[in-house]
């Protein structure tokens, strides 16, 4: 609960639509301005307000959808620098590569949440989201597989494998002396 | 591109590191042990003179010369000589060399008597090498030049004893003359030289000592022939066998005039019946004669007077005489009554009364007494004490001193026939937690110190108690068997027909067994010691029973002789069964089949090749008989140069009682004679264990091995090159190698080798052979390498298949499918040579493999089984690389550090033995000669688990540093949160 009051006071800054129910208290309001006050002028500087709103949001998600472009260039960079020898450092770049886009794509709601408004279409941007998030997934799967750690090859599924039984036996050698 | 550079530079120490696996040096004797032994001691001088050290110098049957602590038996030096040089006797000379005559005569050498550093060595030239006798005159005066007379063939060498020179040389005859006895009487320089010509003749020769002229020559010769053996009975008058060993014949031979008298044996001694054997002693007048049942003590009186003494009746042993003056002579005799033994000491002078009568009580697995040595000492009232060195039938040694055994040496260690392995009983709830609880104080301590080790607190005080701790480790001493598999039981079979179980923690022995039918009996005249296999291994159904291996035996030389077998308990060497069987052992089979006791079935092949079922019970026949149309074998015959395979079949009714099976001969390779002779033939160890099928090779390429444990590899060479090193020119000698099929006969591989010759020593292991040569026209040693892949797997490369099952790879294959085979190989050269080859087993085969090679300095060394493999190239390139492919140079590296018995020596090494632990990266590697070594090693370091040293303390403390400091943050950021929201 006490936390809980913390957090609303960043929000109420930024976003709340009741705002100023819960504005600072410590700052007492100027002489003459009146809190309950509303005329239609408002209202209509209201409405724009909030269609701005609502393109900026739009365009944040956008921004947010097309962010892990940045992220997948920056892991090629990465991946080629580790090589493809597998060795400590190649192998957690790999799997921060194949990390990155699974905790992403879990979190695909949460990400857009902030944007989420009756008249934002975020589809569009989410299947971007997804969309990039599985080329960096297929990204860090390939480097798996130039590390030769996917059981691609008919190697990885022999070694496994018990010898073969024999069906005879033969015994003897030299006379035992 | 500098992180990967950093990151190469990594990889690269990571590669390096893992090659090396030496040992530090305060690792010494944590996992290994090293036992130093001689052997059966054949001839023994006391040196106990002189104030100072006591000591014996013996030598003994496994070419050793060696000076022993007469206080403790321990060793002071020791030098073990080549194999074929063979001591034929060894002296004291001037008071501080000891001399041993070796090789038939040929090299007579001598050795510091304090250190054993070698003074002088000649050589001598010898027509052929016979029967010779070393003789040091025993009045010597320091500073004369003595000489030391040297009988060999037909020559007289006299040497110098101060620097070995040969002062003079004498040519007695050119036939076949063996010189029986040399004396010298007292203060004279005339030395007395008896001995025989061919079997009829007798001849006396008296030399000069000092120039070797031959002052006088008799001869005579005796109608009905010697034996070959004499003993003088005074300085006239000499004893000998005839050639039916039953008449004694005593010849006279004073002023160079030879008389004969026969006097029949069974007219002295009425019982007497079979042959006699004259016991080699120099009594004055005094003879010991060994009839069957007894020793008879005869003086003799005059040339045709003999008188019994005395019958000392079997087992018994008698010593050489001891001069304690001029006219007195002392001797011991030793006699067997049942676990005890009598001890008697007795002067020449008067053989009716002993000196000396003790009695002293002996552990009954050591048979009888063979030989005995007899010393004296001075006692503090001026009489004579004795002791005596008796060395018994198990080749143990042993001294007796006042009726006690001081000390004793288990030598018949030294002459390791066949070894086998063993788990330890498991450990049972409740036995070993008051141990626990006890030491939980010391444990604690211990762990404080080696904490304060770890981080460099301790003292060096401290620091050798921590190794001591480390060394007498309790844990691997313990009778039980460990979770590591490290614990067993080493089962040896001796030459001498003991069984010793060696605990493989410090290679103590837990017990040992004198096998009775490996002991001379009525039965079976001249038995010894084959093989040891396991006989029962309980591990799932029989878990109440105790392990139990098998020793055979044979009673004979002859491949006809009857078999012997007898079944030890492995746990505490109690023996459950032993029998002479009725036919004769040629080969034995150990099946892979258990039956319901999980007894091996075994096939014993005997000299008419007929097969007998091991154990002869209903079950493990009806057990066999469902196998029987898979069972082949094999013999290869080496005089002939054939290799004959056969089945198994039943020709008319099987006796159940007999379990007796015809062959039926189904294949022969014939070498041809002319151009090849069988060297050497290896095939795989039959409980090894391969993991995969498969080998990848660089970009995931699949290559299939062929595995098959019927493989024999056949090492021939030419006839002419058959010898040593050097008897062939390169154009004369050739080696072919051959990989042959088992069970069908089928030449899988054939390789020949020009300008190669043996010896020849070879090791088979999964797919692959590594076989080691001469090389005649590099003048160097080579090691080759052939691996066999299975061709007709080669097309099962698709993941889909592989992926759904849709494969035949683990399918059962026959050797009559004749799968097409290829095989990859390669040669270099090695510095060596050597003496064993063996290759490390692991539990489940997964552990990539290290050759073990005994080298010729009587060392172990660890090689890498990755320098042996055919795809080396000289520029691999970068897959290989990282496949771990070395770059091919044309020697194979020997890399100080990785010797298994780092400083350590194996004198006389001949066997190196591996058995896999419990832990998959571990092989236990036990290796016998004259000495015994054993360690555990670990081919690619012990990845599976926490090095011995691991300091379990500072992990703990760690963990409590990181909850303490857990706990502090904790506090301090619950603190801090809460100033934050009074804020």
């Amino acid at each position: 609960m006490e936390k809980g009051k913390g957090l609303a006071r960043r929000w109420a800054v930024e976003f709340a639509e009741n705002s100023y129910s819960s504005s600072p208290v410590d700052v007492p309001d100027p002489m003459g301005f009146s809190r309950s006050s509303s005329d239609p002028d408002d209202a209509n500087a209201s409405r724009q307000k909030k269609e701005a709103e609502a393109a900026w949001k739009a365009q944040k998600a956008w921004e947010v959808a097309q962010a892990p472009v940045k992220n997948l260039l920056m892991m090629g960079f990465m991946m080629w620098m580790a090589g493809s020898t597998v060795h400590l450092f190649s192998i957690g770049i790999t799997f921060s590569a194949l990390w990155q886009p699974i905790s992403a794509l879990q979190g695909v709601g949460k990400v857009f949440e902030p944007y989420k408004d009756p008249r934002v279409d975020t589809l569009a941007p989410k299947l971007l989201f997804i969309a990039l998030n599985l080329a960096g997934l297929v990204l860090g799967i390939w480097k798996l597989n130039t590390l030769g750690l996917l059981p691609t090859h008919a190697s990885d599924w022999v070694s496994s494998l018990p010898p073969a039984s024999e069906v005879e036996y033969a015994g003897g050698g030299l006379p035992v002396h | 591109m500098a992180i990967r550079a950093c990151l190469g530079l990594m990889i690269l120490l990571v590669f390096s590191s893992t090659i090396s696996t030496a040992l530090f040096e305060d690792q010494v004797g944590l996992a290994d042990w090293h036992q130093k032994y001689i052997g059966k001691v054949k001839h023994a001088i006391f040196h106990t003179q002189k104030t100072g050290r006591k000591r014996v110098v013996v030598s003994t049957e496994e070419n050793v010369v060696a000076s022993l602590d007469l206080r403790t038996g321990d060793i002071f030096w020791r030098h073990v000589l080549g194999k074929i040089d063979r001591i034929d006797q060894v002296d004291i000379t001037l008071g501080k060399y000891v001399v041993t005559l070796s090789s038939g005569g040929s090299i007579l050498r001598a050795w510091n008597l304090p250190d054993g550093q070698m003074i002088w060595e000649s050589i001598l030239q010898v027509s052929a090498p016979s029967k010779s006798l070393l003789h040091v005159p025993a009045n010597m005066n320091v500073g004369k030049d003595n000489l030391i007379l040297v009988f060999g063939g037909s020559s007289i060498h006299a040497l110098s004893s101060t620097d070995g020179q040969i002062v003079w040389r004498k040519e007695l005859s050119t036939n076949s003359l063996e010189i029986q006895q040399v004396f010298q009487p007292h203060d004279s320089d005339i030395i007395y030289a008896l001995g025989f010509i061919g079997s009829s003749e007798f001849v006396a020769y008296y030399v000069n000592y000092k120039t070797g002229e031959v002052l006088q020559q008799s001869k005579a010769s005796f109608k009905s022939g010697f034996c070959g053996e004499a003993s003088l009975a005074s300085d006239d008058v000499v004893v000998a066998l005839d050639a039916s060993r039953t008449y004694l014949v005593s010849i006279s031979f004073r002023n160079g005039v030879i008389n004969f008298q026969q006097i029949y044996i069974r007219d002295l001694i009425p019982e007497f019946s079979g042959k006699a054997t004259l016991l080699p002693s120099k009594y004055n007048g005094i003879l010991a004669v060994d009839i069957a049942s007894s020793i008879v003590l005869l003086r003799v009186k005059g040339v045709n007077e003999l008188e019994i003494i005395e019958k000392i009746n079997y087992p018994s042993a008698i010593s050489d005489a001891l001069p304690l003056s001029k006219e007195q002579q002392a001797f011991a005799i030793l006699q067997h009554d049942e676990s005890r033994i009598h001890f008697k000491v007795k002067f020449d002078t008067d053989l009716t009364n002993e000196v000396l009568k003790e009695t002293i009580q002996m552990d009954g697995q050591r048979g009888n007494i063979e030989k005995v040595f007899i010393n004296n000492y001075m006692r503090t009232d001026r009489t004579h004490g004795f002791r005596v060195l008796v060395v018994m039938e198990d080749h143990s040694l042993l001294l007796v001193q006042q009726g006690e055994i001081v000390w004793s040496r288990e030598d018949g260690l030294a002459s390791i026939v066949d070894s086998t392995t063993s788990e330890l009983p498991v450990e049972k709830e409740g036995v070993s937690v008051a141990e626990v609880e006890h030491s939980l104080f010391e444990w604690l301590k211990g762990h404080f110190l080696k904490l304060k080790g770890t981080l460099m607190l301790a003292s060096p005080d401290e620091v050798a108690a921590i190794q001591a701790i480390r060394l007498k480790s309790f844990e691997k001493n313990k009778m039980t068997r460990d979770h590591n598999g490290f614990r067993k039981l080493i089962i040896v079979l001796t030459r001498a027909g003991k069984v010793l179980a060696l605990h493989t923690g410090d290679g103590r022995v837990v017990w040992s067994v004198l096998l009775p039918v490996l002991r001379k009996s009525e039965t079976c005249g001249n038995p010894f010691a084959l093989n040891v296999y396991q006989w029962q291994v309980p591990h799932h159904h029989a878990m109440h029973e105790n392990p139990s291996v098998l020793v055979v035996g044979r009673c004979g030389h002859n491949f006809d002789a009857p078999g012997i077998f007898s079944i030890v308990d492995a746990y505490n060497g109690k023996v459950h069964n032993s029998l002479v069987l009725e036919h004769s052992v040629r080969h034995i089979m150990p099946l892979p089949l258990t039956d319901s006791t999980e007894q091996n079935l075994h096939i014993v092949i005997d000299d008419n090749l007929h097969a007998h079922l091991y154990p002869k019970t209903s079950d493990s026949v009806k057990i066999f008989l469902d196998e029987m149309p898979n069972i082949y074998w094999y013999s290869v015959e080496v005089g002939k140069n054939i290799i004959k395979g056969y089945s198994l079949e039943i020709k008319g009714e099987l006796d159940m009682a007999e379990n007796v099976f015809q062959p039926k001969e189904l294949w022969s390779i014939v070498f041809p004679s002319e151009s090849e002779t069988i060297a050497l033939t290896a095939t795989r160890k039959m409980n090894e264990i391969v993991h995969t099928q498969a080998k990848i090779v660089a970009d995931q390429d699949v290559m299939y091995k062929y595995i098959s444990t019927n493989i024999l590899f056949v090492a021939t060479v030419a006839p002419k090159a058959s010898g040593e090193i050097g008897s062939a020119t390169p154009e004369e000698a050739w080696l072919y190698a051959y990989l042959i099929d088992t069970v069908s006969g089928r030449i899988l591989h054939r390789v020949s080798h020009q300008g190669a010759q043996g010896p020849i020593h070879a090791v088979v292991s999964e797919n692959w052979v590594v076989y080691h040569y001469f090389n005649l026209r590099a003048h160097r040693h080579e090691m080759s390498v052939i691996e066999i892949y299975d061709q007709s797997r080669e097309d099962n490369k698709d993941v889909w298949k592989l992926v759904l099952g849709k494969h035949n790879l683990t399918a059962p294959i026959s050797s009559y499918s004749k799968p097409e085979v290829t095989v990859k190989s390669q040669s270099y050269f090695f510095t060596h040579s050597v003496k064993s080859l063996a290759v490390t087993v692991t539990a489940k085969g997964i552990t990539s493999k290290q050759l073990l090679i005994g080298t010729i300095g009587d060392q172990v060394l660890a090689l890498d089984k990755r320098f042996l493999d055919p795809r080396r190239s000289v520029n691999p390139t970068q897959s290989e690389k990282e496949e771990g492919i070395i770059p091919l140079t044309d020697s194979l590296p020997i890399v100080p550090q990785s010797y298994v018995t780092h400083a350590l020596q194996v004198e006389g090494l001949r066997g190196i033995v591996t058995t896999p632990a419990k832990l998959e990266s571990t092989t236990l590697v036990f290796s016998y000669g004259v000495d015994l070594f054993f360690t555990r090693i670990a081919p690619s370091r012990t990845y599976d688990s926490l090095t011995e040293d691991f300091s379990y303390a500072l992990l703990l403390l760690t963990i409590v540093a990181l909850v303490a400091a857990l706990l502090v943050t904790w506090a301090l950021s619950e603190k801090k949160e809460l100033r934050e929201k009074w804020r």
